[in-house]
């Protein structure tokens, strides 16, 4: 194997919160990284780095992923909403409202991939149970919360009684 | 320490008969949703450098209704499993499999196929696609052309991380039988104990079927993971259970967990120890049994 030390790049393009991007990047940099140092959008975290946090979670194709797991080329052509295109200019989307209103985020880290893992769980089921939260966001972790101000903020961004 | 990003290559192939192709030069190796992959990546331990991204080859992709069984592309994602009408009112072993594996950011790209080339004595579908006997479709490209095989998923696994995948093969599909319905008088049951629910990896996993006629049991099959080198059918306890009357379960319970525990080899490893994994597996032997015994289909 030829030794390098710079990665080559290859050309990917897609779209971060409905803004088109084109850049050059190593095919296996991870997406993560892409997102954070590329495009400078710094609100996606990084966590564990081996997908057992969610701290990274984008919505990727309408679908949740870590995007510490996706090598940037498997992005090419992507539709991704990181956090910081949930909130429409000041407004806050509901689910950032409620977690405010809440007390869902604490130190802050796993809030990004908090608010998209619930916005991806609303989509799916507007109205979930309990359980059904919980099971949403199983792949997130929290160290602040205890994660009951966490799953009151969803049942509250999806306006069930709790 | 993390991987040095230079030293890997990533391309992508716009068809299955170029991914073949480009297989069949043994240098680059498949990558499909990278739940497996990017992990050892990120630790600095995937030895091997350069890979063919096929996560973009959608012919590999979802699942097939057909009269004798159901087939599912390798590509097929543990989410997309979860939502097909068939596998949940045919298959609940694979379903719980799905439900179980990460949480949804894995089942969103952890794919069947992957699952099962990734080979881990200790992953989630592997003890479900045992029960239901599995086909396995082994494609490569020879001389320009597709080349296919099946072989059964029984005889896939042939020692640690090791398997029947010749160099330049891809997995094309998984075909699972239509015959364990409960109409039939078919029962089964799936259990994963970890430490938690969401994300964890078993240090047990058991999926098993039996066939009950009035109070006996007529036929019987069970998988267990993380408990031999390899995902396991265990052919002795299934021998042992065929014919016996569940109202006697009590007498025969004894024998019954004696043979399971002969036939597993639990390890010692991060995730448990040989003395609990042989323990658990007794008991969820004894719990399939309980459920047969309650009349209870799911």
């Amino acid at each position: 194997m030829s030794k390098s030390s710079v990665a080559k790049r290859v050309p990917v393009s897609f779209t971060v919160n409905g803004k088109s991007h084109s850049l050059e990047a190593p095919a296996m940099a991870r997406l993560l990284d892409v997102i954070r140092e590329d495009i400078q959008l710094t609100g996606t975290k990084e966590g564990c780095g081996e997908g057992e946090c969610g701290a990274c979670s984008v919505i990727l194709n309408g679908e949740l992923v870590n995007s510490c797991l996706v090598p940037v080329i498997q992005a090419q052509g992507a539709k991704i909403t990181t956090i910081e295109g949930v909130a429409q200019g000041d407004v806050l989307h509901p689910v950032q409202k409620a977690f405010l209103e809440c007390g869902g985020a604490q130190c802050g880290i796993c809030t990004p991939g908090m608010v998209l893992a619930s916005l991806s769980l609303l989509e799916k089921n507007p109205n979930p149970t309990r359980d059904e939260i919980r099971e949403g966001l199983a792949g997130n972790l929290c160290r602040c919360t205890g994660y009951m101000k966490i799953f009151d903020s969803v049942a509250r961004a999806c306006g069930s009684q709790q | 320490m993390r991987a040095y990003l230079p030293d890997y290559e990533m391309i992508t192939a716009p068809s299955l008969q170029g991914a073949l192709e480009v297989l069949a030069r043994g240098e680059f190796r498949p990558f499909a949703g990278g739940t497996d992959l990017m992990v050892l990546f990120e630790a600095g331990k995937l030895s091997h450098h350069k890979w063919l991204s096929i996560w973009g080859l959608d012919e590999l992709r979802g699942i097939r209704v057909e009269a004798a069984h159901i087939a599912m592309g390798a590509l097929t994602t543990y989410s997309q499993i979860q939502r097909d009408a068939t596998v949940q009112a045919e298959f609940p072993l694979l379903i719980e499999a799905a439900r179980l594996t990460g949480a949804i950011a894995i089942q969103n790209r952890g794919t069947l196929g992957g699952n099962i080339v990734n080979a881990s004595p200790a992953a989630d579908s592997p003890p479900a696609l045992l029960v239901y006997e599995a086909e396995l479709e082994l494609v490569s490209c020879v001389g320009g052309k597709i080349v296919s095989r099946w072989v059964s998923y029984r005889d896939f696994h042939t020692g640690y991380k090791s398997t029947l995948l010749k160099k330049g093969e891809l997995l094309r599909t998984i075909r699972l039988p239509r015959t364990l319905g409960a109409e039939k008088g078919w029962v089964q049951h799936y259990r994963k104990v970890g430490t938690r629910k969401a994300q964890a990896i078993s240090k047990i996993c058991i999926a098993a079927a039996a066939r009950v006629e009035g109070a006996k049991i007529t036929d019987a099959r069970i998988a267990l993971g993380s408990v031999a080198p390899v995902p396991m059918r265990c052919l002795k306890t299934e021998a042992y259970l065929r014919g016996k009357d569940l109202g006697l379960a009590a007498s025969w319970m004894g024998e019954a967990r004696a043979v399971i525990a002969s036939e597993i080899s639990p390890i010692d490893d991060i995730r448990s120890n040989a003395d609990y994994r042989r323990g658990v597996t007794q008991n969820l032997l004894e719990e399939f049994v309980k459920k047969l015994s309650s009349g209870s289909t799911r």
